[in-house]
């Protein structure tokens, strides 16, 4: 066992060349700038993190292609604005897991709370649990695939991307989206403003079957899903609109 | 044959339907959707007119001017921060998006702060390489929207200014109008071409303050805690706004008044949410002092800010600097009156156009469209706006120097007096010619 003086921080064990973070003895300081002085370095690409206990902001701001994996439950906002990074989480997230994310994988082999992937540019998001309220609001390009539920108000304001829900989802599915894709296989309790369902073409069909075998989820069958997407109604200001703005 | 009277009464404008307000009803009764405009509120509020300073004589004795130094500088974010902001003036520019104004007048307040050492400020809608280029220092704005929002902008930036309000609009988000949303700005916002874009008015991903402060942790974590985070709020409860912001961990609070400009929401909007700025700077420094925290976690000003006089009088309530828009915009050129012609053509005049949503602005300022954006050079905004600036710091600096002192932040509630009960009551400083604070001392 060394310890790693490249990066210069204590914190930091190497067993095999496998990068370890014991947060019951580190803090998430030392883990986050240990994580981020590999963007330059990159003298260890994998990492174990131990004992995170809930902690919030885990893993954020990540910028070269590193794996992580997160052995426990992760608090708010884990592997946010992620870059390129591979970061799993081996426990449930709590709010905000992936926000901003850019580009990479967060995989969470539990469930996240509310606003999973928010505003996420890029990468794909998996959630093999539920995930709450807001699920993908506002996101504005990554992909995000759910085995379980989402919350209410999923997809709230989202502008691009896709969510694909293999359970059901809560009330307001889609509330004044824009162009954002969004796939669910049970039943939708109610979609929101200007959220239609749409008819499921084959490119449709083609951009579930690519999105199943990027999140590794090979038992879903893509026909047995309904599209929904925006009526673009209120895409412009009408005064027939008037309730629903 | 009517008999003609001698005696007749002219005819009178009422003041509660006076012309503006019957205007718009027939307005809204024409088009059945409300009023959207930019620019602040255009009513009459209690703003810094009604405060005046009281210079040194015999009690107290001033400095010479040009002759004995009177500091401008001031740092920001040294609470947290590795890297606080230096500023050289303790004015700065406000923080108005690419989208509502052009990529060339953005460029333009870049130039015009750097010239004068301050900083600018980002948007609702990303940053732009004109404006990082152009600008030595540039707070980055975090908003609801996130439109653009990427670490790597993040990690450019030399502060960080997360938005949970903005004084014309407190409650409100923003509103870009199809008309310019263009290619750059709909792939900006990844947004599609021509839509009326709302932006949210919550952030999507936290809700309370206790959110806020893992919020703004996470940004620390992602910029290794290098530059200061900012939290601005519209002025409205200001006192517990400004407590709660500390608490959650901010550098430095920004707190806008309802005189605060906005480049698009409901007129409805701008005119009845919020507080005056003046009311709003008190409230912020009491909560600062009970903390403990004035002076550590630094308070900017914005709101109606004009000229000197009105950054002397922020600094002299509390504040450590102030932020400037609408003056910015009208230094570079808005509103102008070569432009008359035009804005007659748009159904306005110079000095009162306010349809900046529209994209037509006759000055090349608030427009994304080509021809008008040639309109306005950079080069020339950005001399004009330092020399604005100029002017702001040596007038702040000569009230200062007057009332002896040498730091613009040595100014203080004491060397004020109000000339109206209701201002003397908002600035908690005394009616001039008594020693009376209303709502401080019994009366
Ligand atoms: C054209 C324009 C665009 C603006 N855009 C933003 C914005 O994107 N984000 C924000 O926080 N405030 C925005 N504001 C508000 C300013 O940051 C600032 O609070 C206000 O202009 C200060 O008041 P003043 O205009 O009286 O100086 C904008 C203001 C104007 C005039």
């Amino acid at each position: 066992m060394t310890t790693n003086n490249l990066a210069e921080n204590t914190a930091v064990e190497t067993v095999a060349g496998v990068g370890t973070v014991d947060l019951a003895k580190s803090s998430v300081r030392s883990l986050n700038q240990a994580l981020h002085d590999q963007h330059d370095q990159m003298a260890i690409t994998q990492w174990e993190v131990l004992n995170p206990k809930g902690q919030h902001n885990l893993a954020v701001g990540l910028d070269a292609k590193l794996k992580v994996d997160i052995r426990g439950h992760a608090g708010y906002y884990c592997a946010g604005m992620n870059k390129e990074a591979e970061v799993t989480v081996h426990g449930n997230t709590g709010q905000g897991v992936a926000e901003n994310m850019m580009s990479g994988v967060v995989r969470i082999k539990g469930s996240a709370s509310s606003a999973a992937g928010a505003t996420a540019h890029g990468g794909l998001l998996v959630i093999e649990g539920d995930a709450g309220s807001r699920c993908g609001i506002s996101m504005k390009g990554a992909d995000i695939v759910v085995r379980g539920n989402v919350g209410h108000m999923s997809c709230f304001m989202a502008q691009a991307g896709t969510l694909v829900v293999c359970g059901d989802a809560g009330e307001a599915l889609g509330d004044s989206l824009y162009e954002v894709h969004i796939y669910v296989k049970g039943s939708v309790k109610s979609l929101g403003a200007d959220c239609i369902e749409k008819e499921m073409r084959p490119e449709h069909i083609e951009e579930l079957t690519e999105l199943f075998e990027r999140a590794g989820m090979d038992d879903q069958d893509p026909r047995d899903f309904k599209r929904y997407g925006s009526a673009r109604q209120l895409y412009n200001f009408k005064v027939d609109n008037a309730g629903a703005y | 044959m009517s008999e003609k009277r001698k005696y007749m009464t002219v005819p009178r404008e009422s003041a509660t339907f006076d012309r503006s307000t019957m205007s718009e009803i027939r307005r809204a009764a024409d088009t059945g959707i409300y009023d959207i405009r930019g620019a602040g509120a255009k009513r009459k509020l209690p703003h810094f007119d009604d405060l005046l300073f009281l210079g040194a004589s015999v009690s107290r004795y001033p400095l010479e001017g040009y002759r004995e130094k009177c500091n401008t500088s001031v740092t920001l974010g040294d609470r947290f921060a590795k890297k606080p902001i230096e500023l050289d003036i303790p004015i700065t520019i406000a923080g108005m998006s690419f989208g509502a104004l052009s990529a060339y007048a953005k460029e333009a307040l870049g130039r015009g702060a750097s010239a004068v050492g301050t900083s600018t400020t980002t948007g609702d809608g990303g940053m732009t390489e004109e404006e990082r280029g152009q600008s030595t220092k540039l707070v980055y704005q975090y908003l609801p929207s996130r439109y653009g929002m990427n670490p790597d902008d993040l990690r450019k930036a030399d502060a960080i200014e997360v938005v949970l309000g903005q004084g014309a609009k407190p409650g409100g988000g923003g509103m870009l109008l199809g008309q310019k949303i263009t290619d750059r700005v709909a792939k900006m916002r990844t947004l599609p071409k021509g839509v009326d874009q709302r932006s949210a008015c919550r952030h999507p991903d936290w809700t309370g303050p206790d959110d806020l402060e893992v919020k703004l942790r996470e940004l620390r974590e992602i910029t290794d805690w290098q530059v200061p985070i900012y939290i601005k709020v519209g002025a409205t409860r200001t006192y517990y706004d400004v407590k709660l912001a500390v608490k959650a961990g901010a550098d430095v609070i920004v707190v806008d008044g309802m005189q605060g400009g906005t480049a698009a929401t409901q007129d409805v909007f701008i005119e009845h949410v919020g507080i005056p700025t003046m009311a709003a700077i008190p409230q912020a420094v009491q909560a600062l002092q009970e903390m403990g925290m004035h002076r550590k976690v630094q308070l900017i000003v914005s709101g109606g800010i004009r000229n000197g006089a009105d950054v002397a009088k922020c600094m002299a309530l509390g504040a450590d600097a102030v932020a400037i828009g609408t003056a910015a915009m009208i230094a570079l050129g808005d509103n102008d009156p070569k432009w008359e012609e035009e804005y007659q053509k748009l159904g306005s005049t110079a000095g009162s156009y306010d349809d900046w949503h529209e994209g037509r602005d006759p000055a090349g300022i608030s427009t994304q469209d080509p021809e008008l954006m040639k309109r306005f050079d950079p080069v020339e905004g950005g001399r004009r706006l330092a020399n604005y600036l100029r002017v702001l710091t040596l007038e702040a600096q000569t009230l200062a120097r007057a009332c002896g002192k040498n730091d613009l932040r040595n100014l203080e509630p004491e060397d004020l007096v109000a000339l109206t009960v209701e201002s003397a009551a908002m600035a908690r400083v005394p009616l001039a010619g008594t020693s009376w604070v209303p709502g401080q001392h019994n009366f």
